[in-house]
């Protein structure tokens, strides 16, 4: 299990404008919904979004540490 | 992963022009992620088939190598890559994804 705040700051490390959201739906800390608003997905499909946020948090999911991620992505709205 | 895992894969994914890597069966999935896709699948009546990564250590891991996406379940069609359970969602609601179907099975 990992702890909300680590998974923000691992992704604010890698998306540094983000505004992130982070649920924890089973309060077991392996079970998360992320939401991640950041100008860096401008332009990018929704899997290169995605992508961009796993690669932030890719040691706590090759560990399984997170089990199951809940994610959505978007641009900020002006 | 192998050559020969990749080579799998690969023809897994050609198998079928929407093809999903999940956790169980069609009938019975294992994860609720894999259930969501299923059931878009189901509603939107399109033909798919499926693997079960459950079944197979080698292509559970060599899937998330292939695709850069570090998750189960994964969906393909026409060959390309096009999300997991919260991608799908997202495009079943929005329609974009009944269209991009639609164009696919044309």
């Amino acid at each position: 299990m990992v702890h909300p705040d680590q998974v923000r700051a691992a992704i604010t490390q890698a998306l540094p404008d983000a505004r992130v959201e982070v649920e924890d739906l089973t309060g077991g800390g392996d079970h998360l919904q992320v939401t991640v608003v950041s100008t860096a997905f401008d332009g990018l499909s929704r899997v290169k979004q995605h992508q961009l946020v796993y690669g932030a948090l890719r040691s706590e999911l090759a560990s399984e540490a997170i089990h199951a991620l809940a994610l959505q992505t978007s641009t900020p709205t002006a | 992963m192998d050559a020969s895992t990749k080579q799998r894969i690969e023809q897994l994914i050609g198998s079928s022009p929407v093809f999903v890597f999940m956790k169980g069966n069609k009938l019975m999935p294992q994860c609720g992620f894999s259930n969501n896709v299923v059931q878009i699948l189901n509603a939107l009546a399109v033909p798919f088939e499926t693997f079960d990564v459950l079944s197979d250590m080698e292509v559970r891991q060599g899937i998330k190598d292939f695709s850069e996406w570090p998750t189960i379940p994964q969906v393909y069609v026409n060959g390309e890559f096009i999300g997991g359970s919260d991608i799908l969602i997202e495009m079943y609601n929005s329609g974009e994804l009944r269209e991009k179907l639609a164009v696919a099975l044309a």
